[in-house]
């Protein structure tokens, strides 16, 4: 075989995709258990929520002692203009400008548990058990009256949770995912 | 109309639009000369001119090359406008002096950055990537390991979805360009396409999305469509050809071109290929919009054709009549900017401005118009399109679509709605005197 159908044989090898990835020998390979302590996303269904529970008694226990002091007394905010209450809030019909809260504005409760477990405290992130994330997420399910006070968050319970503006959403544009 | 051409083939001064919009090939090279032809220009300098003597500089020996140089002292105002500066504990953002630069790529210095949960001081010879998730073998990169594949180059423009929010305001806020428009910049990014990662990985087809974290205090994370990743991602390594800027992404950031800011994860230590999107708190909340009526936008992820004047601009007043460039940038996140028409009279007249070359997909091109200005009042105004057929929204259009603040915006730092790709508008006075409207 000639050097240029050598070259020609290879440039075709490279532009074929993915049928014929090859193997760099560059990425060091892991198994899943190795990863398990960074693999923390929740997924809207449930998917890859952590064993344990919380009460909203519970949570608002944890939540004076350690989110009060930015989101203030029962996250009703007010401590800089910075940090949100965490309840309540307007009608999205109220205008483009609305402040979106949990209540009027997120899809998947799940959100709020990982949203809490990888970034809150916001100084000490991942301080927090996952048993304390659940109550703190039982807590402001609660104060935004969509839960009930004797309800026990945990991976069951959780994706079940039915969020007011869930159905409200569109997508620009779907043909692009 | 043009009536005659210098010796040179260069077209002259003619005016091609209102309030003095001249021909956009001129004076861009080919020996052309003004004389004659500026008869607007006659009042302009009227002081005799001095002998000419040496300056101090010249006089005695200068400095000597320090190891990483800075801006000259005369520079010491081109500088970024901090939204955080003492630090609080919360997002903090850093807009980019667009009225001070020229060209098209955002020095490394002044690069737009915002951070929800500071910087951190990565070590790169600690920084581990994982892909994992619905891959074959799940692999890790380091810095030193992706350094070693063949890198790509290419410049991309990055923005903020939040960047130009203000223009939501009912009311114009009397502000810069860049506070107004100061969260995008314009960069030359190295890295490895992430396509050949996933490949080497062995992506699952039935995976859809891609969760992108970083290694940052809030581990922020995106969903991703493969499809994207696939299309022109890139894990970008080197910046304007040095490795990323701190407040950039330092040692590694995914480069998404054309999808918001939000979405290119700096710090980037994860990559998990999965099924469905994640509902993030950054997609479930900042990153998608409210629409007049109350329906919201999710995955919103385009940043869409858009342009606006730097020079002028508000707080550059022009000092007499005479002839200026009115220059600024075009962009879109879905392609490359095809024409970019600027207005000199509040859109009722419009004239084709000269494109700076190379013309890039999804990275600023300078557009340049160039102008007469006789004294009088005018507005003026740019609108960029895109060679996949769209065009920059007039204001009208943009506000009936998407609305505008129900309150009164009082700070160019909020952020009343996000996605905001309509024109800006700069009157200028008799005097000279720029303010920010809306026509």
């Amino acid at each position: 075989m000639s050097m240029r159908r050598i070259f020609v044989a290879f440039a075709f090898l490279l532009t074929a995709g993915t049928a014929v990835a090859q193997d760099t020998g560059l990425g060091k390979p892991l198994s899943e258990s190795d990863i398990k302590q960074w693999d923390i996303a929740v997924l809207p269904d449930g998917s890859n929520l952590p064993r344990g529970s919380g009460t909203p008694a519970q949570g608002a226990r944890i939540f004076a002692e350690k989110c009060a002091g930015c989101h203030g007394e029962a996250a009703k905010g007010g401590v800089t203009p910075y940090w949100p209450a965490l309840s309540g809030g307007q009608p999205l019909t109220n205008g483009i400008d609305t402040v979106k809260t949990i209540a009027n504005y997120y899809a998947y409760a799940t959100t709020i548990f990982d949203y809490v477990r990888r970034a809150m405290p916001y100084n000490m992130p991942r301080s927090l058990s996952d048993d304390e994330v659940y109550a703190l997420t039982a807590y402001l399910l609660v104060i935004n009256k969509l839960i009930g006070e004797g309800d026990v968050m945990d991976a069951k319970s959780l994706p079940q949770v039915k969020m007011p503006n869930r159905d409200n959403f569109i997508m620009p544009y779907p043909d692009r995912l | 109309m043009r009536l005659w051409r210098r010796r040179h083939g260069a077209p002259s001064l003619d005016i091609v639009a209102g309030n003095g919009l001249v021909n956009r090939r001129a004076l861009l090279g080919g020996g052309v000369t003004v004389a004659g032809s500026l008869a607007v220009a006659a009042t302009t300098t009227a002081a005799a001119a001095e002998p000419l003597a040496d300056a101090p500089w010249s006089l005695a020996v200068g400095d000597f090359p320090a190891p990483v140089q800075t801006p000259s002292s005369f520079e010491k105002d081109v500088t970024r406008a901090l939204s955080n500066p003492n630090g609080e504990l919360r997002t903090a953002h850093a807009r980019t002096p667009h009225h001070r630069l020229g060209g098209t790529i955002t020095p490394n210095g002044l690069h737009f950055s915002i951070n929800h949960g500071g910087i951190p001081n990565i070590d790169p010879a600690e920084h581990e990537l994982v892909i994992h998730g619905m891959v074959r073998q799940p692999l890790e990169f380091t810095l030193e390991t992706l350094s070693r594949y063949p890198l790509v180059t290419r410049t991309a423009f990055v923005e903020c979805a939040g960047n130009s929010a203000p223009m939501f305001a009912k009311e114009p806020l009397q502000t810069t360009v860049q506070m107004l428009h100061g969260l995008v910049s314009n960069a030359e990014w190295t890295g490895v396409p992430l396509s050949i990662l996933l490949d080497e990985a062995g992506i699952d087809p039935a995976a859809k999305w891609l969760i992108a974290e970083g290694a940052d205090a809030q581990f922020l994370d995106r969903s991703v469509p493969v499809k994207k990743a696939y299309d022109d991602a890139l894990i970008a390594i080197y910046q304007n050809g040095e490795h990323l800027m701190p407040g950039n992404g330092y040692p590694m950031r995914l480069l998404l071109p054309g999808y918001q800011g939000n979405m290119n994860v700096k710090y980037l230590r994860r990559i998990k290929a999965i099924n469905q999107p994640a509902y993030s708190y950054f997609e479930t909340k900042n990153y998608s919009q409210i629409l007049p009526g109350g329906k919201t936008w999710r995955f919103h992820f385009l940043m869409e054709v858009k342009s606006f004047i730097t020079h002028p601009s508000y707080g550059l007043s022009l000092k007499q009549p005479g002839l200026y460039a009115i220059s600024g940038v075009a962009y879109s996140g879905t392609g490359r900017i095809s024409k970019v028409v600027v207005s000199a009279d509040g859109g009722k007249s419009w004239g084709e401005a000269a494109l700076q070359a190379p013309i890039h997909d999804k990275a600023f091109t300078r557009f340049v118009m160039p102008w007469r200005w006789d004294g009088q009042p005018a507005i003026l105004q740019s609108r960029a399109y895109d060679d996949g057929g769209n065009v920059q929204p007039l204001r009208a259009e943009f506000v009936a679509m998407r609305g505008e603040a129900s309150r009164p915006v009082t700070t160019p730092l909020a952020f009343p709605n996000q996605h905001y790709n309509s024109l800006t508008s700069w009157s200028v006075d008799d005097k000279g005197e720029i303010k920010h409207v809306y026509a």
